[in-house]
């Protein structure tokens, strides 16, 4: 992490990364306190990874996202106000309080989901990137998925119908190396991803995930190759979370100096400490940053809690169109 | 009005489609070169090339998402999945995804995706090509679910499908595609959601669709030669279900039997049973039948084959039983 970087874009990068960050503990804060219920799953750790891939997009295309999706939809810029409203299950959540955490959508953005069924967003992706191939649009599809997914047949279906039409995916899998709670090697022969995908003809690249600018400049080769029209890539972003895989989850199966070992990588501290070593970042600016960050999400959390509750006569809302031909 | 076929009638629907609107295209398991598993696609692929009738691999899952993203991407995709027997390795799209992107992003997502498959058993292809499965479809709250019965509802149904902004599904039955029938080439879309009479008759009311529609209507010949007139209700879309024009039928003949192709335990007739009883009990002369298929893997040898699903003499003998007329 040594090679020189604009001083706006390094602070613009640090500063969203530490947005998730504070994000996600105030999100953890409230969970304890009852006000977020259902399943939260933090991407604390993981925070390079989404905002480094995200400087690849433009905003014609389309991101597909898991059930961990808070700093991609923060990263997309879904402001942080919606996210909270829908973790809330607020009516001016992002979802209208249909999703929850793991369902976050905001189609002006063209963020679909928010799966929670792991592999299950890949053929969409898929879709999404033939619709644009069709219509002669020079959009790609960014698809996260972690090390769990590659276990679906969905990985291997659909590597393999976007690298047969030679689709715009640019295919993000964010290896924390858990599948919940079984290691990549408990649950894989081949555990090197990169070689599944080359098997499926998706060219792919391994990179370090907890280095913010590793991630964006491999993420913007993928996307521009990419947007060539020469078919889908794969880009395998080797990270960690912190936090346990769900708020339910007691992270018996990890060990402690494993966790530790990581943690001395973390994204947010490397960073920081990148940026200072360039002269970029002073101690007034860190504090500035976090004095911002912190306003914006207290500003997050009280628009979640003035958001409106979606009337219960609207339960039934948005199920179905009643059938236009009827 | 042209004499054709279940089969070119569905073709002609899908051609319709694909020559009038840009975003329309054809993708599935040998719906391009082969022509077609059941040969409705047959032709389409030299008449709109590979961009538009799409060989897929054998993914049911991936292709039937892909659907789903081609349609959130601004498309109108058709999706053939070869049996519905094959479509259980797409349910998780389908139920997971195609039925609940609407609702769990608020509003904001629009999946018209059109879903074909063939269904039913009755051409000796054993206990994975013969299923009728569609009434678990019909489960599933944010989908339509289609059953054409006729040659002019193989045609008029699709078209139909085709203008929703949601996904439909469309169950053709596979012993129905040699069918004849006069269809009106000029005629657009059908309606979705709307039972219809198919005969009218005083004394029961025989509620079917798809591909125990002929049966029904054979059995009610049967039933005339002894003097019963049974009215013939063709259910067509299985959700949302057209309660109002079964309840009105069991209104004028007071009995009700419910043939369905499907197994009888958690089956659709049990669904069209139960609405029976809630919004029409005090019209009933006696308790609503239902006549399924045998609870058994469908059976290859021809004569269990036969005996496993409801067949014209079956379902006149079940209407027979009804009304106390044994012989």
């Amino acid at each position: 992490m040594s090679a020189p970087i604009g001083r706006d874009h390094g602070l613009d990068l640090l500063r969203q990364m530490v947005l998730i960050r504070r994000f996600e503990e105030k999100a953890a804060e409230l969970y304890s306190v009852g006000k977020i219920r259902g399943f939260l799953h933090l991407y604390i750790g993981e925070e390079a990874v989404a905002v480094g891939a995200m400087q690849a997009l433009t905003p014609e295309d389309n991101v597909v996202a898991t059930y961990r999706e808070h700093g991609q939809a923060l990263a997309r810029g879904i402001p942080p106000g919606a996210v909270m409203a829908e973790m809330y299950g607020k009516a001016n959540g992002c979802s209208r309080g249909r999703g929850g955490s793991m369902h976050l959508f905001d189609i002006e953005r063209r963020f679909h989901g928010g799966h929670a069924i792991v592999g299950g967003g890949l053929p969409v992706a898929v879709g999404l990137a033939l619709a644009d191939a069709m219509q002669s649009r020079a959009a790609v599809t960014a698809c996260f998925f972690g090390d769990g997914a590659v276990a679906e047949g969905a990985f291997a279906e659909s590597l393999n119908l976007a690298a047969l039409w030679r689709l715009p995916v640019v295919f993000l899998c964010e290896n924390n190396l858990y599948a919940m709670g079984t290691a990549l090697a408990r649950h894989q022969a081949q555990t090197d991803i990169v070689r599944k995908a080359e098997a499926a003809g998706v060219p792919g690249e391994a990179v370090d995930g907890m280095d913010v600018l590793a991630v964006e400049a491999a993420a913007r080769q993928g996307a521009e190759a990419v947007r060539g029209g020469r078919g889908p890539r794969l880009l395998e972003a080797r990270t960690y979370r912190f936090r346990a895989h769900s708020m339910y989850d007691p992270d018996l199966y990890r060990p402690r100096d494993e966790i530790e070992r990581w943690k001395a990588s973390d994204p947010v501290v490397r960073f920081s400490a990148a940026l200072r070593a360039q002269g970029l970042l002073a101690d007034a600016d860190i504090a500035a940053m976090e004095a911002s960050v912190a306003a914006e999400v207290d500003a997050a959390v009280a628009e979640a809690e003035a958001g409106p509750w979606e009337p219960v006569e609207d339960l039934l809302k948005d199920v179905c169109t009643p059938p236009v031909s009827r | 009005m042209t004499k054709m076929t279940y089969r070119e009638a569905a073709r002609s629907a899908l051609r319709e489609a694909l020559r009038s609107d840009p975003r329309v295209f054809l993708m599935g398991e040998d719906v391009g070169r082969y022509g077609g598993a059941f040969a409705v696609s047959h032709g389409l692929l030299a008449e709109f090339g590979p961009e538009r009738v799409r060989d897929t691999p054998l993914s049911e899952n991936t292709f039937v998402g892909a659907g789903v993203g081609a349609a959130l991407g601004g498309l109108r995709p058709i999706v053939e999945v070869m049996t519905v027997n094959f479509s259980l390795l797409c349910l998780d799209q389908v139920v997971n995804n195609a039925a609940t992107l609407r609702h769990m992003s608020g509003g904001q997502l629009s999946v018209p995706l059109v879903v074909r498959m063939a269904t039913g058993a009755g051409r000796q292809l054993a206990a994975q090509h013969s299923h009728s499965l569609e009434g678990w479809y019909a489960h599933v709250p944010g989908i339509t679910v289609v059953a054409p019965g006729t040659v002019a509802d193989a045609r008029g149904l699709l078209l139909a499908a085709l203008r929703e902004p949601d996904p439909v599904f469309v169950f053709e039955h596979a012993s129905l595609y040699a069918m004849e029938g006069e269809v009106d080439e000029t005629a657009g879309p059908d309606e979705l959601g709307r039972a219809v009479v198919r005969r009218e008759g005083a004394d029961l009311s025989l509620i079917t669709y798809g591909g125990s529609l002929p049966k029904a209507l054979a059995a009610a010949d049967l039933l005339a030669a002894d003097g019963i007139a049974a009215e013939v209700i063709d259910l067509r879309t299985l959700r949302p279900l057209d309660t109002a024009t079964i309840l009105a039928s069991v209104a004028r003949t007071h009995r009700a039997l419910v043939v369905d192709e499907g197994w009888r335990t958690g089956s659709f007739a049990a669904e069209v049973s139960a609405r029976i009883m809630e919004g029409g009990f005090y019209d009933l002369d006696g308790p609503v039948q239902r006549l399924c298929s045998a609870e058994v893997p469908i059976p290859y040898a021809r004569h269990l084959e036969d005996a496993a699903l409801p067949q014209p003499a079956t379902i006149a003998a079940a209407a027979r039983a009804m009304l106390w007329r044994d012989g």
